[in-house]
């Protein structure tokens, strides 16, 4: 699949909401096939870019496509291709399972409705609850039937924002299996997260802050672009480490994880003497470790250029 | 135990929501203000200048003398002079004209003979309130009217019985029965109040829970959703309809002269322009609150201005002017006119002009407002 087409390719998309910029210059090229997982803080724009790749948003400047289709002119084309599930859960709460995935057929035109949702049901198992009404669902079951209405109508392009955000680990893992396996098939799938463990399971990232993109690429070229290094120290004496590392030569980011302490920078040579002294100073053992995705990821975020004004990420 | 703490945070907070919310803040300070306004001067209940009609065979000092008078009570005012009984009647109909004053053709000369001749006033009875005053105005009026004119070898007619006899006859509704008026007016505000309420929160509780955001990133086209949410409500307002006809035929004896075929294709007009309306503060309105004090916001000079409640004609020109735009006060000249007068088409065609033209507006402003997207 690594010759596959582009399924998204975007440059320069830039959204401003009342001279707050939310998205700034943002580009991004997703190949078909692939699950591409779009992380950045909160109110970083993710959310603004999702809807502007599907039409629900007008770009104040960029250019690009969505499928082959211009994201600024086609996107009644782009939204008959795409499956967009909100960050919010945004079907009919008052309607029942079943009536919502029929509403969702309607609207799309779909041929043979009754068989397709029936399928629907069926593959997401959800048809013994076929009449029990959305609204009172738990999280993880209206997750399923969200991702069960927006892939209704055979998208070639899937667009999650937070699909999993508030879900148990379990239906967590399941989703992402069987997003795995539509990927196989051919769809490609652009999800935003906060976890790493999902992060992780992406084919390619993109990194974005303030509107801005920082880092792409597979997880291990994103990793291996920060050019961070860094030392894990354990024992008895972590808490104490703590407050002697932060600000010492070299060190960049501190994070206690219980009796673990991890270290980083990107002064290799500074960094080594800071750790060498505290873990003597007090009695930890030290080790070098290759850095986490959440060690880069703030990493990256502390040291973005942060506006004036604080992007704001559309309500959602 | 009460805490005074605890209290205090509940009042600062509710204090920092509404001030934060400056819709309901506005419509707080706006609904007394335009109550005052509407109650305190458009309203009147003692109508006058009322357009009145003189049909009458002959110019004699006497008729002048009689049409005069009326003029001076301050109730009537000749707005025409029609040639003919059935040109008169067409006003009355479609409500140009409130009375129409009878004139026979030997008026002056029975008069003069001391034959006591009979001057017939006709009054569209279909609103009482609105003519109750001028024809209790008429009562003494035959006694004096005339008395200037009676000099000279006539002067003894002054002293005796009134001179002509001023009978009237009260059309469509001689009873004066007021539930007349009233109940098919209700129609009128029944669907007025439901339709745009029912539009604006149906739209905005798309919004509000979020479900508008899935539903413009399908392929629907704003037409389609707007004519999909209309006429679900067009059909309960059918069903409200024939609740208000049944009752008002059973429980009132509403009497129904004119065509009910007439009135329901009428009625698809004043649902559609009220929905359109609806329509439009949805996509003002960001919560249902809004959308809920917008519709009070128009229904408040509906109820007022239309006629439903107070004569129009004792408003004074700007009440009416506003009065005029609203798809209310033209419903309201056709349900009366055809249930009571038996108006036909063509007596209550520019009032269907007037509608039409209200709903073009309201359509265009709301389809304009609807956005595709979520900028």
């Amino acid at each position: 699949m690594s010759e596959a087409a582009l399924a998204i390719d975007v440059a320069g998309l830039t959204k401003r909401f009342g001279g707050k910029v939310a998205v700034d210059h943002f580009g991004l090229q997703v190949r078909q096939g692939q699950i591409y997982g779009f992380l950045g803080p909160n109110g970083s724009g993710k959310t603004t870019t999702i809807r502007m790749l599907c039409g629900l948003l007008t770009p104040d400047e960029g250019t690009g496509t969505c499928l082959g289709f211009d994201i600024l002119r086609e996107s009644a084309l782009i939204k008959r291709e795409v499956g967009y599930m909100t960050q919010r859960f945004s079907l009919y709460e008052d309607l029942s399972i079943a009536e919502n995935l029929a509403f969702v057929a309607r609207v799309y035109g779909l041929a043979h409705r009754r068989r397709r949702v029936d399928e629907a049901l069926e593959r997401l198992g959800l048809a013994s609850r076929r009449g029990q009404l959305a609204g009172t669902l738990s999280g993880g079951w209206k997750q399923r039937l969200a991702l069960a209405a927006c892939l209704l109508h055979d998208p070639r392009l899937l667009l999650l924002d937070e699909p999993t955000a508030g879900v148990d680990p379990g239906a967590r893992r399941e989703f992402w299996e069987h997003l795995h396996q539509l990927a196989h098939e051919g769809m490609t799938v652009l999800v935003s997260t906060h976890y790493m463990d999902e992060a992780e399971r992406c084919h390619a990232l993109a990194y974005i802050a303030y509107g801005k993109l920082l880092a792409s690429g597979t997880a291990k070229e994103v990793v291996a672009g920060a050019k961070l290094f860094t030392w894990a120290l354990e024992g008895e004496g972590v808490a104490a480490a703590v407050a002697r590392l932060r600000g010492a030569p070299g060190v960049d980011m501190v994070v206690p994880f219980g009796t673990r302490l991890h270290v980083s920078g990107t002064d290799a040579a500074a960094l080594a003497a800071s750790v060498s002294s505290a873990a003597a100073g007090n009695g930890l053992r030290l080790s070098p470790i290759e850095p986490g995705l959440e060690d880069v990821f703030i990493h990256l975020m502390r040291r973005a250029p942060e506006p004036v004004v604080a992007a704001r990420e559309a309500q959602g | 135990m009460f805490s005074w703490d605890r209290f205090a945070a509940i009042v600062v907070k509710e204090f920092t929501q509404v001030r934060r919310d400056r819709l309901t803040f506005a419509m707080m300070v706006g609904i007394p203000v335009l109550q005052l306004v509407l109650f305190g001067y458009a309203i009147n209940m003692d109508p006058k200048g009322l357009p009145m009609a003189v049909v009458s065979a002959e110019s004699s000092p006497f008729s002048r003398s009689l049409v005069h008078a009326l003029e001076a009570s301050g109730y009537f005012r000749v707005v025409a002079q029609p040639a003919t009984e059935s040109a008169a009647r067409a006003l009355m109909a479609e409500g140009d004209v409130q009375f129409v004053l009878h004139l026979p053709a030997d008026f002056s000369r029975k008069l003069q003979r001391g034959e006591r001749p009979v001057a017939l006033m006709e009054a569209d009875a279909s609103d009482p309130a609105a003519t109750g005053n001028a024809l209790a105005a008429l009562q003494t009026l035959n006694q004096t009217a005339v008395d200037r004119d009676l000099g000279g070898a006539l002067a003894g007619l002054r002293a005796g019985p009134p001179a002509f006899e001023l009978r009237v006859h009260r059309l469509y509704n001689p009873e004066g029965i007021t539930a007349y008026n009233i109940v098919p007016g209700l129609m009128g505000v029944v669907l007025t109040m439901t339709m745009v309420m029912m539009t604006a929160l149906a739209m905005t509780r798309e919004r509000e829970r979020g479900t508008m955001e899935n539903l413009l990133a399908t392929p629907v086209r704003p037409f389609e959703v707007m004519a999909g949410k209309i006429l679900p409500y067009i059909l309960i307002g059918y069903v409200q309809v024939v609740v208000i006809l049944v009752a008002s035929w059973a429980l009132f004896r509403v009497p129904m002269v004119g065509s009910l075929a007439l009135l329901s294709s009428i009625l698809v007009l004043f649902i559609a322009a009220n929905l359109a309306v609806g329509f439009t503060f949805s996509t003002l309105a960001r919560n249902q609150l809004q959308a809920m004090q917008m519709t009070f916001f128009f229904f408040l000079p509906s109820m007022l201005l239309s006629g439903f409640m107070f004569p129009f004609r004792g408003m004074p020109g700007w009440a009416q002017a506003i009065g005029e735009v609203l798809p209310l006060t033209h419903f309201l000249r056709i349900v009366r006119g055809i249930l009571l007068k038996g108006n036909q088409w063509g007596d209550i065609a520019l009032e269907v002009a007037a509608l039409a033209a209200f709903l073009a507006a309201a359509g265009a402003i709301a389809m304009a407002r609807y956005r595709e997207t979520l900028d």
